[in-house]
């Protein structure tokens, strides 16, 4: 099985006031394979997850997570962030066979 | 509508257990001896799961989100999943709302538990009751 990561998705509003809060939505397509299940034939079928995901905005990180197998198939999380400043917002995604994926999005606080 | 029937005849039959030994053990791993409060976290999860491969799952924790007052992480366990941690999520004052979801596996009926830590140490959380159809994990 070859590893797999990304592409990515984000959603991250164009533009916002300053002081408002954002919501950004992410995903990633990924198996995320549980290495709970068993194929047709009964053997098991590798783990294979992400692992870990952050968010830096304006090169500071401002959300990080730790995924376990119990995370649905092409991980999804939202959370929110308050604009500050226009600036880049960099999402990254790794797994536990060294895959990783970055999605850049850009933030217009005016 | 069946299956609204079946969920609810689930629930009334599922004996009442005690907290699985995998899950005291991450809890203690985590939050060591510190206790852990009933409220101010809001964990909302359907009900009835007909899949229990994809569950939305939101957290919404009451706090100011200030410099001074904030949610510094929140943590989403299972009581009978093969393991107990599912995801753990770290925020700051700049999120400005301590508001995050995500979609989650559930292997069975079961309970879910979210755990806010804030800035000044305590623990917050909320359990929620789900009932799964569909099993994930096979």
């Amino acid at each position: 099985m070859t590893s797999r990561i990304g592409p990515a998705r984000v959603r991250v509003p164009e533009q916002a006031k300053k002081g408002d809060i954002v919501e950004i939505r992410t995903m990633v397509e990924h198996p995320n394979e549980s290495g709970f299940r068993h194929d047709n034939m009964g053997r098991p079928i590798p783990r294979h997850i992400v692992t870990s995901f952050s968010c830096t905005y304006n090169g500071k990180e401002v959300f990080s997570a730790t995924l376990h197998p119990a995370v649905s198939t092409n991980p999804y999380m939202t959370f929110h962030l308050r604009a500050v400043e226009t600036g880049d917002l960099v999402f990254t995604w790794k797994d536990d066979q060294g895959g990783i994926t970055t999605a850049t999005q850009k933030l217009a606080v005016v | 509508m069946g299956a609204l029937v079946a969920g609810a005849c689930l629930l009334v039959v599922r004996p009442a257990q005690a907290t699985p030994e995998e899950l005291v053990v991450a809890l203690r791993e985590t939050f060591g001896d510190r206790s852990i409060r009933k409220g101010r976290v809001k964990l909302e999860l359907p009900r009835l799961a007909e899949n229990g491969n994809v569950v939305p799952t939101m957290v919404s924790v009451e706090s100011p989100m200030t410099e001074q007052d904030y949610v510094r992480a929140i943590h989403i366990f299972s009581e009978k999943n093969p393991l107990p941690r599912i995801l753990e999520m770290r925020l700051g004052p700049h999120n400005g709302r301590a508001v995050v979801s995500a979609r989650i596996r559930m292997a069975t009926t079961q309970q879910v538990l979210a755990v806010a830590e804030m800035s000044d140490g305590t623990l917050w959380s909320a359990a929620v009751d789900i009932d799964v159809t569909v099993s994930s994990c096979t």
